[in-house]
């Protein structure tokens, strides 16, 4: 199938896995189930010590996406930002502003202003955020590589809840959209990428799946099969079977 | 008025003598004492006094299961007597929740004790000024050898503690404590005396970010009876301690009620309300929660939480998950190994590891004694093996300081 380009680099996989809520030694039976060639990490879990450090158990051919999650300004995930390259040695950064404990919804304001500070600084920038048109727009103006508008709150496995307005992203929006965030099963998975996203990223429908590594399998079919899907072009949806013209049938030349 | 709730393992009638010649100054704050603008200890009394468990019925805790989002009301149902019929469905749906929220990741952190000085009288607790205990305050060097011996063991969350007293461990002593576990930790939390919210904000820059104040019993006046000196007498300057926290910029405050001292179904009732209106006012909070049981202490070890059964503290610890899901909740030493592990896997997602409540004890020196008795003391590689065969996964850190 066609490559995933983001900031420069190729890919085959449009599948980001996330790293968050399940054992640490299930990270590369995963991955490899998931043919994931990007996967995300909290930097705040990868900053710790020898115990335990995330880091130890992600496989090297994948590139680490790290975000900055615990980060409440803009100012605050360029600090976690430049500690991420440092230790994940990677140029791809997801921002994560957030200053809400309850539903984690992201600061678009914040995450715009880290965007252009991060994408000065050589950043691959990755911005989550609330899917609306002008911030999207101020986003991409002021340097990110992508857009990832959420579908439904972190963790919720609601599901596309914001579909319209992704919708109106991937219309808009030259940069790739990725949809991050809420997706709670293949399905929800295969129908953002029969739309038009670029790629998905995926955390907790995975980590709380009864078999992580089968769930991981299976979202890497549905995105692909939602991307052939979006590349054939979808055929038309009609309320009615139609089989002639009605108004039009009485014409003759 | 007859107190059903009079716990005879912490107090007797000389104390409640005593108490009563006291006054109603516990309703006071003493000088120096910053008052906020605030009115939540209002709203928290309000709700507590409408808040009756006995008033819920069966058909109630079954609605508050269904509800997508616990009410103040299913909140109240599922911390009721009624509740306890239902127990096994509750810790189904805590699990669930817990799930949905932290996956199967439990964070480590360790108690790190300063000092033991100090200048109250709480009549349930082991470090009171009249308990006639070994007292100790660790010098620099006392505390950098503590700290290594316990970086060493893998420890990324440490949470510092002192006795509350001012004049032995003050806000500079604390700060510089701060300074130098942010050497050897990720995390640094706090369990000391509340201050005001300029003081959190000089710990704060001194690199603590958590700040955890028990409230131990949100009835003002059984308050009264069991705080007898000392600036923890004022019950209003403690209930307003997580608001000058976050006021001085802490990222995340941590609150409880010590279940055993009053009526723990509307302790904890309270304790729920108080988190909820705090992540209200400041939504970028991060809060969590603890579940101490009353326990022994030094010179009387008859101390018990009375009614709080291990049945009862389930049943508190889930309706906290189900009503606060996004809230971080820590099972203490305090209870057993059994205990602590199999709540990580219903209810809880944090706890404590290598622990000891004594001065200078991780270093091997044990200078001052105990706060009270631990009942779990299993090392970090042992709750780490545990854990890990219970299918969870241990989080060392979760969390960086900017």
């Amino acid at each position: 199938m066609d490559k995933f380009i983001l900031g420069g680099h190729e890919f085959t996989s449009r599948f980001i896995l996330g790293s968050g809520k399940y054992s640490l030694e299930l990270i590369k039976a995963a991955v490899e189930e998931a043919g994931a060639e990007i996967i995300t990490l909290a930097l705040r879990r990868a900053n710790g010590g020898e115990l335990a450090n995330i880091l130890d158990y992600i496989p090297e051919n994948v590139v680490k996406l790290p975000n900055t999650s615990g980060a409440r300004t803009a100012e605050e995930a360029v600090r976690i930002a430049r500690l991420a390259r440092e230790l994940c040695q990677s140029d791809f950064i997801k921002i994560e502003v957030i200053r809400d404990s309850k539903y984690f919804l992201p600061d678009n304001y914040e995450t715009c202003k880290a965007t252009e500070l991060l994408a000065k600084e050589g950043f691959v920038v990755m911005p989550y955020m609330y899917p609306d048109l002008q911030a999207a727009r101020d986003m991409a103006n002021a340097g990110a590589s992508c857009i990832m508008p959420l579908g439904a709150p972190i963790g919720s496995n609601k599901g596309l809840c914001t579909l319209d307005f992704i919708k109106i992203l991937i219309d808009e929006i030259e940069l790739p959209i990725i949809v991050d965030a809420g997706i709670g099963k293949p399905s929800q998975a295969c129908q953002a990428m029969e739309l038009g996203a670029s790629a998905v990223m995926v955390n907790t429908a995975i980590a709380s799946a009864g078999d992580i590594t089968q769930m991981a399998r299976a979202f890497r079919e549905a995105v692909s099969a939602g991307r052939r899907a979006y590349l054939s072009g979808l055929g038309e949806v009609r309320d009615l079977a139609n089989a002639s013209s009605p108004l039009t049938g009485f014409l003759r030349d | 008025m007859e107190d059903k709730f009079f716990n005879t393992t912490i107090y007797n009638e000389e104390s409640r003598q005593k108490a009563q010649n006291l006054g109603t100054d516990y309703l006071e704050y003493q000088e120096g004492m910053e008052i906020l603008d605030s009115d939540m200890l209002e709203q928290v009394k309000a709700f507590r006094a409408e808040y009756n468990p006995a008033n819920f019925t069966e058909a109630d805790v079954r609605r508050a299961l269904r509800s997508e989002k616990k009410t103040l009301r299913d909140f109240g149902a599922l911390l009721s007597p009624a509740a306890e019929a239902l127990l096994e469905e509750i810790a189904l749906a805590a699990r669930k929740e817990r799930q949905k929220y932290f996956g199967n990741n439990v964070l480590f952190f360790t108690p790190l004790y300063l000092a033991n000085y100090c200048e109250n009288y709480c009549v349930y607790c082991g470090f009171n000024c009249h308990n006639k205990i070994q007292r100790a305050r660790l010098s620099v060097e006392q505390l950098e050898q503590e700290m290594q011996a316990i970086a060493a063991t893998g420890m990324q969350e440490v949470l510092l503690l002192t006795g509350e007293s001012r004049k032995m461990s003050d806000i500079n002593y604390i700060g510089e404590a701060c300074k130098l576990a942010r050497k050897y930790f990720k995390v640094v939390g706090l369990e000391i005396y509340p201050v005001n919210s300029e003081e959190y904000a000089y710990l704060h820059k001194c690199g603590a970010d958590f700040v955890t104040i028990f409230q131990e019993t949100y009835n003002s006046e059984k308050y009264g009876q069991l705080h007898l000196a000392g600036h923890k007498r004022s019950f209003p300057y403690r209930f307003y301690g997580q608001e000058r926290a976050l006021k001085g910029g802490m990222r995340g405050v941590g609150l409880a009620a010590l279940l055993g001292l009053d009526d723990f179904r509307r302790d904890a009732f309270s304790v729920g309300v108080h988190a909820y209106l705090l992540q209200r006012k400041f939504p970028h909070a991060e809060i969590a929660l603890s579940c101490p049981r009353l326990r022994p202490i030094i010179n009387n070890d008859k101390i018990q939480p009375l009614d709080v059964g291990e049945r009862q503290l389930l049943q508190i610890v889930c309706a906290y998950r189900l009503f606060l899901p996004y809230a971080s909740i820590t099972v203490s030493s305090r209870e057993c190994a059994r205990v602590r592990d199999n709540l990580m896997s219903i209810c809880a997602n944090k706890i404590s590891a290598g622990v000891s409540t004594g001065v200078g004890s991780h270093g091997g020196s044990g200078l001052g004694d105990e706060q009270f008795e631990i009942d779990d003391g299993r090392s970090l590689a042992e709750i780490f093996a545990d854990l890990k065969g219970r299918g969870l996964q241990p989080v060392m850190a979760d969390y960086v300081y900017v």
